[in-house]
């Protein structure tokens, strides 16, 4: 099967190309250019303003998300690309009204001043303790390093993340 | 910040995605956009056509072959660098991923992305000419192989035609008795290097250097192989006056950048100072695993 989507020339509105993904648990089915990132189809189209967009090529961190399990930088990829995939987002952490262990931690130890960089953070910091359970202070910045962060000079958020941590570990 | 317009096609197989860039005026490949969705956005880059190779699951792998390891062109970083086999056979190239951006950043990113893009201060260029690593290249004419010594011209430029794809990247596997580092300078972690030098040390029982590979990323417009530091090195006993003589001719041999993120004469001094600790990290290593530990 080969599916060629036809855009558009310089100026003109490309056509639309019909995008299925499952967001939180949900599953979202709307259309968009191909030119569309994935960062602006979930926050425009889908109403998912926890992504964040503070650079828009790369290096800020902000639209951190999950991507089948793994986290990606969503504005470094196209909406299209991400059809049939399932997406984690900020506001997928909490359940059932019930903070997320990182989220209550960074509340607890002020994680956030502006909280523009918050949900990218917490993303990150998600798959850094599934990765590393038990990570130095050291590993987190290394891990969060990619994440900027304008107000907390990080020191902070560190620490939400050691105190998040043994809360995520499995019970032994 | 939003890209200009373009078609978007999802290729079906090599042949299909062979097809597709030859197909249109100015295709684009489309791997794990870490470098072209950001040059797409700033519109440094406006392709007519992308043609995506993600769902291409026959590029990825990571398997042994006649004493070499082929990784396929769409194997993501994070895939290589945590691989039992890269690290076990190639742990140069497993020792340098750990430098490329962020995990976030490696999640997605490719090893022929990678080499495609053929950014000089990249690690994975940079790895492969020191490994001399060999390409192989697929376009409407068929197949080709070019050795990673004859494939990056300059920057961003490589033997890549429009409407070639690179779909394996193959890897001599590195002889027992041997040790690796990377040192790498740059103004925040994950950054592109400034300067970092990679360096695979084989030293005998006998205490002498058997073979050396040494390559520098950001030193020049191109990855560089640093064969008159390795010709130093081999047949020495690497005592700290070989190593630091070495990294001198390494040193010698760069002609870096000079540009808003250091001067070519800082990056030049540097190369001397990663040249020596890399060999000297590499060979205290290659010593400890012959002394079996
Ligand atoms: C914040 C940030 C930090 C980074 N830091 C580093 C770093 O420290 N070191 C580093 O090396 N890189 C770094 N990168 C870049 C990253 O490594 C890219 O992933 C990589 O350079 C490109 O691989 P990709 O798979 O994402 O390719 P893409 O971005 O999809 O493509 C890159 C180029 O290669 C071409 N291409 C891709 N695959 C093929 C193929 N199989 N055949 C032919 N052409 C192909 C594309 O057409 C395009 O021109 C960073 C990126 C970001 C966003
Ligand atoms: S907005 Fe995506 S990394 Fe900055
Ligand atoms: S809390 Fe403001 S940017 Fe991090």
């Amino acid at each position: 099967m080969s599916d060629h989507v036809n855009g558009a020339a310089e100026g003109t509105v490309a056509n639309k190309v019909p995008v299925t993904i499952t967001v939180n648990g949900r599953t979202h089915r709307a259309d968009c250019e191909p030119r569309t990132t994935l960062a602006d189809f979930l926050r425009e189209d889908l109403g998912y303003t926890g992504v964040h967009l503070g650079c828009e090529h790369g290096v800020c961190g902000a639209c951190t998300v999950q991507l089948d399990g793994s986290t990606a930088r969503s504005c470094c990829m196209l909406a299209v690309q991400a059809d049939g995939s399932e997406v984690t987002t900020v506001e997928g952490l909490a359940e059932d009204g019930q903070l997320h262990p990182l989220q209550e931690a960074f509340w607890n130890r002020h994680g956030l001043q502006c909280g523009f960089c918050t949900p990218g953070m917490l993303m990150t910091a998600c798959e850094l303790l599934a990765d590393n359970p038990d990570p130095s202070a050291e590993e987190i910045r290394e891990g969060i390093s990619g994440n900027l962060c304008r107000c907390t000079g990080y020191q902070f958020i560190v620490e939400s993340i050691q105190e998040a941590a043994p809360k995520m570990r499995p019970a032994t | 910040m939003k890209a200009a317009a373009f078609d978007y096609h999802r290729a079906t197989s090599v042949d299909d995605a062979i097809q597709q860039l030859g197909a249109a005026d100015d295709a684009k490949v489309l791997a794990g956009g870490q470098s072209l969705v950001p040059l797409l956005a700033m519109r440094l880059a406006r392709p007519t056509v992308l043609v995506d190779l993600n769902r291409l699951a026959d590029l990825a792998y990571v398997r042994r072959e006649n004493g070499e390891l082929a990784i396929g062109a769409l194997t993501r970083h994070r895939t290589v660098e945590t691989a039992e086999l890269v690290r076990r056979d190639v742990p140069l190239l497993a020792d340098a991923l750990a430098h490329v951006g962020h995990v976030t950043i490696r999640n997605r990113g490719t090893i022929g992305g990678s080499i495609a893009h053929g950014d000089p201060a990249a690690e994975l260029p940079a790895v492969a000419v020191a490994l001399d690593a060999t390409f192989r290249l697929r376009g409407p004419g068929g197949e080709r192989s070019v050795a990673a010594g004859d494939f990056f011209f300059g920057y961003l430029m490589t033997a890549l035609e429009p409407d070639e794809l690179l779909t394996e990247i193959r890897w001599p596997v590195l002889p027992q008795g041997t040790g690796c580092a990377v040192e790498e300078l740059t103004r925040r972690n994950g950054d592109f290097a400034l300067v970092a030098v990679f360096a695979a040390l084989t030293m005998g029982a006998d205490g002498v250097c058997t073979q050396a590979r040494i390559s520098v990323a950001g030193a020049a417009a191109a990855p560089l192989r640093a064969d008159n530091a390795e010709q130093a090195l081999i047949g020495s006993r690497v005592s700290a006056a070989d190593a630091g003589a070495a990294a001198d001719r390494l040193a010698a041999a760069t002609d870096p950048p000079n540009d808003i993120h250091a001067p070519a004469d800082y990056r030049r001094e540097m190369a001397a100072v990663l040249g020596r600790r890399a060999i000297q990290r590499a060979w205290a290593q290659a010593n400890r695993t012959n002394a079996g530990e």
